[in-house]
């Protein structure tokens, strides 16, 4: 028998649960959102993703290596090439490579490993990727344009969007295109009204679909919301980040919209466009950064919901899921501290039941 | 019946089908016993048998000591060969008081106390018989039967629930004692019930055992007041407290009993004990236990001497198939690793398990913990073990109390479910030992102080008293004075009366 080895307790049992399972099912839900991205943007969103996958794994493994960590197991749970992932998402889509490259070298470094690894960090590190790359580079991360789906008419080849990503970004004929809530920050900036500046947008069923400029994450709300779904039925997330963020935005959105619906888009508007459902199911949810209680998760995700509203409709940036995320994440550990779970057999103050109380109750109930 | 949802829990996988077929089998007499006197939780029993001595099966060899003990009888006629220490079935596999005991091969009776009918019994005469007889709880958590049976003085009792849950994977020990002496069972539940004096039981089983409930129904027909209740098959089920929560809608007031609510839980092969006691005047010298798990050659249940070898009762099941196999005392959720085989089999043990590394899930390494809140949503108790876990990673034992750590059960859900493999069952033991070991020597400080401070006081209040009647004296012999000058015969007839009083 082999005493040596062995641990002091149980359980000698396991549900099977796996880290890299989990962010295996999380990549699978993102596919066929990022799948008729890629396909609407060309071959230099696909070199694009690439580029920011392979340079968050390379700089995880780095990290790892330079604190004497074994690289593999750990670089093997997926969760280095989902920040990655999810990095490349939020990107426009012809961006030049070092973009991607920038962005998630410091997403691993500076928001991940710096606070020691997975499950260390306070910020969600794509995230904080992204604000990084928007306050270094304003005009790289806001230059979007609109799709030209592969293999159509004026779509660049795989030499094309070589030269595109590593030779000095979009060409100049490029149509450029301002992403839906951009258009209406700046047409309402203008003077315009919402519908005015709607006019010429996208409508509801093409935000939907998808065929509107924007990046990789934001463009098929559909399919974002079937990955949703689907980690959802899968139970890798749980529903009140996602109910709670969706809800209160819609609803801080349609109040302001039937008093003055010149002045604000309507709640479909916040709802379809931008990174709403993108953060709401894959970015606000992360394990990492969010509250670890129901009541906690509700929390977070209405306060993700408002901010992100807050953030769109009064500051000077048209998007505002990264810095909203980025904000609850700051919240993160003072509601894990106040909001917990009530302990069996405690009053929800944390003193012992006081069982007639409880008698009384049980004859008043019933 | 309506039942009441408990929070969190999992569903292992049962792995029954090894051993629910397989009837009760006895296993013979081992060529010598190990019977440890502490087989409870308590104080351990001291010998009344000297090596040497010839004892009879159901003779007494050690009586309970002091409030919380149960006493130990002969499992078996034969030789006592030996007062001493002997590895004791304990993860730490540190050896305990045992008496060995030579079988004669006659298993001889003693004289048995005469039967009782628990119709005309008193409710003091079958408690005392359950104390008598050494019955403790056979789940496994060994608290002497006889004290649960006496709060009915002391608490507004109106409920009994036995507990047929068997929630643990692997044990079907209770499911064949349901199923094979149905009869028995109810008969020791009328009993217990009479001496708690409550007019309710339930029984209560996970319904993945459909053929004990009915074997159970049909015993406990037309029995007033006693019901068997299906309960759903969700670990930790038979954990007292949710058990009582699932069948009553009340939550049990943490550091509290479950007769703080009315209602006492006992197990069913205990019940089944207390009728061997009530009806038979027999002790508790043998029990049902499952042996199984893929390194077991025949799983099944076993019925066998108390202080048989945990090593006898591998052989009688087969033998070991797997040497890789890890052995575990209890069910895989919160049994505890066997250290050595040549341990006995007491009267909590329900369950030997030898579970190939596969089964056990032991393979995969600790990864970081990932935040995923899986532990706090399984939590039956409503705690967050990732908060706890990463507290006593810190020693920040006081924290981790802060968080809940004395309201664990230890049911292991948690690190069940962990995605990660954090052995957060193993960080919370380690807590709360430590905790134990930091109360013990606080309250040992504290003894000493209260002891200093007591004595100081009585000091105290010596030189108080000294000091007063020297006041007073000083007083009156003022005022003697002071009267003696305003009324000098008064005071001269005073100390004439004074003298004659002397
Ligand atoms: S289940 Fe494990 S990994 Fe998930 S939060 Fe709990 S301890 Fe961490
Ligand atoms: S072992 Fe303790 S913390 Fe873990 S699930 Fe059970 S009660 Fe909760």
């Amino acid at each position: 028998m082999r005493e040596a080895k062995q641990p002091a307790g149980g359980p000698f049992a396991h549900g099977g649960g796996r880290v890299d399972r989990t962010m295996g099912l999380v990549l699978l839900a993102l596919l066929p959102a990022t799948g008729y991205g890629l396909y609407l943007f060309g071959w230099p969103a696909i070199n694009l993703l690439v580029v920011t996958v392979l340079a968050a794994a390379l700089a995880e493994a780095a990290c790892l290596r330079i604190a004497g960590r074994r690289v593999w197991p750990t670089l093997g749970d997926g969760s280095a090439v989902l920040t990655g992932w999810l990095l490349a998402m939020t990107l426009p889509p012809w961006a030049p490579w070092w973009i991607g490259a920038f962005g998630a070298v410091f997403a691993l470094v500076f928001a991940k490993h710096v606070y020691g690894g997975l499950g260390q960090n306070l910020f969600n590190p794509a995230m904080v990727g992204r604000v990084a790359l928007l306050i270094s580079f304003p005009l790289e991360m806001t230059r979007w344009l609109a799709p030209r789906p592969l293999m159509t008419e004026g779509a660049p080849g795989f030499l094309e969007g070589l030269e595109i990503t590593f030779l000095g970004g979009a060409p100049a004929d490029a149509v450029s295109g301002a992403s839906v809530l951009g258009h209406v920050k700046t047409e309402l900036s203008r003077g315009h009204t919402v519908s005015d500046a709607l006019a010429g947008a996208p409508d509801r069923i093409q935000m939907a679909l998808g065929q509107m400029p924007g990046s990789l994450g934001e463009t098929s709300a559909a399919l974002l919301l079937a990955g949703g779904l689907l980690l959802l039925v899968t139970r890798v997330i749980r529903w009140p980040i996602p109910a709670a963020m969706l809800g209160t935005l819609a609803a801080a959105g349609a109040a302001p919209h039937l008093i003055d619906p010149a002045r604000y888009p309507d709640a479909m508007v916040h709802l379809l466009s931008g990174a709403t459902l993108l953060g709401a199911f894959f970015i606000a949810t992360d394990y990492v950064t969010s509250p670890a209680t129901l009541r906690g998760q509700l929390i977070f995700g209405a306060g993700c919901g408002l901010l992100v509203f807050v953030i769109r409709t009064w500051t000077g940036y048209p998007e505002g899921v990264a810095f909203a995320v980025l904000l609850m994440n700051a919240a993160t550990p003072l509601i894990d501290r106040w909001v917990r779970p009530r302990v069996f057999g405690r009053t929800a103050r944390g003193r012992p039941l006081d069982h007639a109380a409880t008698l009384i109750e049980e004859r008043a109930g019933g | 019946m309506k039942l009441f949802s408990i929070r969190g829990g999992v569903h292992p996988k049962g792995r029954k089908e090894l051993a629910a077929d397989v009837a009760i089998a006895p296993v013979g007499l081992p060529p010598l016993l190990r019977v440890p006197l502490l087989q409870h939780i308590g104080t351990p029993a001291e010998p009344v048998v000297r090596k040497g001595d010839l004892v009879k099966k159901g003779q007494l060899l050690a009586i309970g000591q002091g409030m919380v003990s149960a006493p130990v009888h002969a499992p078996t006629s034969g030789r006592v060969m030996a007062i001493g220490r002997y590895v004791a079935p304990h993860p730490s596999g540190l050896p305990g008081r045992t008496v060995t005991l030579k079988p004669d091969g006659q298993d001889e009776w003693a004289d048995l106390p005469p039967p009782l009918d628990p119709e005309t019994a008193t409710p003091e005469e079958i408690a005392e018989r359950v104390a008598d007889r050494g019955i403790v709880g056979m789940g496994g958590a060994t608290f002497p039967s006889a004290i649960k049976l006496n709060l009915g003085g002391r608490y507004d009792l109106h409920l009994l629930v036995v507990n047929g849950a068997e929630c643990e994977p692997y044990l079907t020990c209770d499911d064949r004692l349901m199923r094979e002496r149905a009869d028995q069972v109810i008969d020791g539940i009328l009993s217990m019930r009479k001496a708690l004096g409550v007019g309710r039981a339930i029984v209560a089983v996970e319904t993945n055992k459909p053929r004990a409930m009915e074997a159970l129904r049909k015993a406990g027909a037309g029995l007033d007041g006693l019901r068997v209740v299906g309960v759903p098959t969700r670990y930790p089920m038979g954990s007292e407290r949710h058990l009582v929560q699932t069948l009553t809608g009340l939550e049990t007031p943490a550091r509290g009993l479950t007769a703080d609510i009315g209602v006492v839980v006992h197990n069913v092969a205990t019940a089944f004990a207390v009728h061997e006691a009530v009806r038979l005047g027999r002790p508790l010298i043998s029990r049902v236990v499952t042996l199984s798990g893929g390194g077991i050659a025949r799983p099944g249940n076993y019925e066998a001497r108390i202080g048989t070898p945990i090593e006898a009762l591998i052989a009688a099941a087969g033998g070991l198939e797997d040497r890789t196999a890890r052995l575990i005392l209890g069910g895989p959720m919160m049994g505890q690793p066997l250290a050595d085989p040549k341990a006995p089999l007491v009267k909590g043990t329900n369950g030997v398990l030898a579970l190939r590394p596969a089964e056990s899930g032991e393979s995969a390494a600790q990864q970081p913990c990932i935040r995923c809140a899986t532990c706090v949503s399984v939590c039956p108790c409503g705690l967050m073990p990732l908060e706890m876990a990463a507290r006593i990673r810190k020693e920040q034992l006081d924290a981790a109390v802060e968080h809940g750590l004395m309201d664990c059960v230890g049911c292991g859900s948690c690190a069940y479910a962990c995605p990660s493999r954090i052995p957060l069952v193993q960080l919370f033991n380690y807590a709360k030992g430590r905790l134990t070991a930091v109360q013990r020597a606080r309250h040992k400080q504290e003894e000493i102080k209260r002891l200093a401070r007591a004595r100081a006081e009585r000091m105290d209040a010596i030189a108080r008293a000294k000091r007063e009647q020297m006041d007073r004296r000083k007083a009156e012999r003022a005022a003697r004075k002071k009267a003696e000058q305003t009324a000098p015969e008064a005071a001269a007839e005073k100390r004439d009366q004074e003298t004659v009083d002397a």
